[in-house]
């Protein structure tokens, strides 16, 4: 793994929050991600869209650090957030990824109740104090906008909510950990089109404060919610542009074909 | 290029591109048939030449409902996008260019009842100038061809030279003889919907061009040298 100062990551760029250079990452043979390199701008929201297998998951996983335990990966390349190489053997993979948070496609509450699946995370880094703890557990639901449904059944067990609250409830714990980075693969895939809609209204009032990198099978949530859009393809970065240029004028014939619906 | 995945989306987008080419068509014919009414003093050939005009407006009528159908059921991108926004706006030109087709019979109806004042050559060439870029712009639009838009654009000084020329013209002959004043008003109203058609077809190449460069070009002093 390459080590790069911070210094020179800073000098590259002052805007992006996190800086990918010649990205490369294998399983056994297979070559998932092909030296890509691609700036993601402070809180503001970049989608990753392209066919299944195109590499935007390996991509995603690989901004903290969630590709490590893999069998047989090999990773090359850098990843700098803040200026800081993640795969710096000085860098603790557990606060990485207090700092950059993850949502997933299937929402993975903890069998708990909904108050200690907000507070598991600030409890393992060390928070004990009862109020501060209900601090925390209420501001991250706010964010999260599924305070007013859940705060007078704080006790109840997280897996009695439906489906996107469930969503919401994974978003407000991986926000009560106080990230920089939001990391969300399909985040709304399973849900119905108006949990959907609130996940997609969550996302607009999060880039405020949050630097958000989404996967999308959708298209039109791409379309929705994200400031830039970059397509992958077979483990390369084909393009990456404004999310408007990409679907009204996108400048490569490959992002033409898969915005416009020419698949293969 | 790539075909769409979804072959019915496919079939409707090559249909919208039909039926933006059938408008075209009627309306290129309607402005060959209103003039010859004009030139050859054919009461008969205005009258039926005004009553065509329903064909165009029903064409416009369906392919706004086809674009607006596009558009609500599959989320088209890219190219997709800027054919049907370019088709919903082509035919807004499209259906005025047949209104003034309409106009122009209209005018060749009263002018049969008045002697002529003058051998019209300069209006069938001006008629025979609009039609041209109309019909250059629609062949921009099938072909995708912007430098052939480009050139439509840039045709449309000579039209409005002619109009200015035949406006002189006219007012000569009405300030000469007050008699021909009535005819004269009329030949110099078909002078102007044939200027207004060269504005239309430079209207459906601007779009022409916005669809294949992704660019507008639209409300510039001059049409830009290069694209």
């Amino acid at each position: 793994m390459e080590m790069a100062s911070s210094s020179l990551a800073t000098a590259e760029s002052t805007s992006a929050k996190i800086l990918v250079r010649e990205l490369t990452v294998r399983y056994g043979g297979t070559v998932a991600l092909d030296h890509v390199s691609l700036d993601i701008g402070e809180r503001r929201v970049t989608a990753l869209i392209g066919p299944s297998g195109c590499g935007k998951s390996t991509f995603l996983r690989c901004l903290n650090r969630m590709n490590d335990h893999i069998r047989g990966v090999r990773i090359e390349g850098r990843v700098l957030i803040d200026g800081v190489s993640i795969y710096d053997p000085a860098v603790d993979p557990v606060e990485l990824r207090r700092r950059v948070g993850m949502v997933f496609q299937k929402s993975n509450p903890f069998p708990k109740s909904i108050f200690d699946n907000v507070a598991f995370g600030p409890r393992v880094h060390g928070v004990r104090d009862r109020v501060e703890l209900r601090g925390i557990v209420e501001r991250s639901l706010q964010q999260a906008a599924l305070w007013d449904e859940v705060k007078d059944r704080l006790d109840r067990s997280a897996l009695d909510l439906s489906g996107g609250q469930q969503q919401r409830l994974c978003i407000a714990r991986a926000l009560a950990v106080e990230p920089d980075v939001l990391l969300m693969d399909e985040p709304a895939s399973a849900l119905d089109p108006i949990a959907t809609a609130k996940i997609e209204e969550l996302i607009h009032e999060l880039k405020t404060q949050y630097t958000i990198v989404i996967v999308t099978h959708n298209m039109q949530q791409a379309a929705r919610v994200s400031d830039e859009t970059a397509y992958f393809y077979l483990g390369r970065l084909v393009e990456v542009g404004p999310t408007e240029q990409i679907f009204t004028n996108p400048g490569r014939q490959e992002t033409e074909d898969y915005v416009t619906g020419r698949f293969g | 290029m790539r075909l769409h995945t979804d072959r019915t989306y496919e079939l409707q987008l090559e249909k919208l591109r039909a039926s933006v080419l059938e408008m075209g068509g009627l309306v290129e014919d309607q402005i060959a048939q209103a003039m010859r009414a004009l030139t050859t003093r054919d009461r008969e050939l205005a009258r039926a030449t005004i009553a065509r005009d329903h064909m165009v407006n029903r064409l416009d009528v369906e392919i706004d409902d086809l674009a607006i159908k596009l558009l609500a059921l599959h989320q088209p991108a890219a190219r997709d996008l800027r054919l049907i926004t370019t088709a919903l706006k082509v035919t807004t030109d499209l259906e005025r260019i047949g209104d003034l087709a309409e106009h122009i019979a209209e005018r060749a109806q009263e002018l049969t009842v008045e002697l002529p004042i003058k051998p019209s050559i300069d209006l069938p060439r001006m008629a025979e100038l609009a039609r041209g870029m109309l019909h250059r712009s629609l062949d921009a639009f099938v072909r995708e061809d912007e430098k052939l838009a480009l050139s439509v654009c840039e045709a449309d000084d000579t039209i409005d030279q002619l109009h200015e020329q035949l406006f002189r013209e006219l007012v000569s002959f009405m300030a000469d003889d007050p008699r021909t004043v009535s005819r004269a008003m009329r030949l110099l109203f078909v002078s102007k919907y044939l200027e207004r058609v060269g504005d239309h077809a430079t209207n459906i190449a601007e779009m022409v061009i916005f669809m294949v460069k992704g660019r507008s070009i639209r409300h510039l002093d001059r049409p830009p040298r290069d694209l």
